[in-house]
């Protein structure tokens, strides 16, 4: 299980699940051993939600996977959000 | 004495079994119902590694030093590596798959980045003021208003 998690595999999984405009995974783990990951998540599928129901939407997508990570920083966007980061 | 008078003494004069002993002892530290009682016990609830004067994970140490900013000194944090009970229960009572977590109000609001992410929003501040907590910034930044406006 743990020797099938990669960036690119949480990536796809993501952008497809979610319907994500873009997903951004980056290993965070001292070795880059795919045990620690922060992503960054833009979907419309965000849109109207807190953000608790937005990380849950997340952790539930990867379910099976978050078993096997020890630490997973996650943020969060609506497409809108986004557009507006980006212009500051 | 009879036998029974004798455990009867025995049983009163003893001392009860202390207090984090009985809880790392019972079973009950990872049922729905003790893990209700528990996030709804206080105002402010943490669960996470090590103790606010020595966390054990950079995301609770952040969760611990976010409550400081704010003034929050009385809240419940309750280290899960001394009770893997605990650590699995509170996963599944909340739906939740990572520690820390917090908890206001009886209430789960999240992880280290949804309390990072209100702070840095402000909605921090405003979730603490529901409590009667009164947010140590905002004293803070009237301060620096005031030195401002002069």
């Amino acid at each position: 299980m743990a020797a099938g998690l990669s960036v690119d595999v949480l990536r796809e999984k993501l952008k497809q699940e979610l319907e994500a405009e873009l997903v951004e995974v980056e290993d965070t783990s001292a070795n880059h051993c795919a045990t620690s990951f922060k992503v960054l998540i833009v979907s419309p599928k965000f849109e109207g939600k807190p953000l608790l129901q937005r990380h849950r939407l997340v952790n539930s997508c990867l379910a099976e996977e978050l078993k096997e990570i020890h630490a997973f920083e996650q943020k969060t966007l609506t497409p809108e959000q986004w557009a507006k980061e980006n212009r500051k | 004495m009879s036998a029974s008078l004798r455990l009867l003494r025995r049983a009163l004069t003893s001392r009860p079994v202390p207090r984090p002993c009985r809880r790392l002892l019972s079973q009950g530290s990872a049922s729905r119902q003790h893990l209700d009682a528990l996030v709804k016990k206080d105002k402010v609830v943490v669960f996470m590694k090590g103790t606010p004067a020595q966390p054990m994970c950079g995301f609770s140490n952040a969760v611990v030093q976010i409550l400081r900013m704010h003034g929050v000194e009385n809240y419940a944090a309750y280290n899960v590596l001394e009770d893997q009970d605990l650590r699995q229960g509170i996963k599944n009572y909340s739906d939740w798959p990572t520690i820390p977590q917090v908890y206001l109000n009886g209430e789960f609001v999240g992880g280290c980045d949804i309390l990072l992410q209100m702070h840095q929003n402000g909605d921090l501040v405003n979730e603490l003021k529901k409590l009667g907590v009164r947010s140590a910034l905002l004293d803070k930044d009237q301060g620096e208003d005031k030195k401002d406006k002069k």
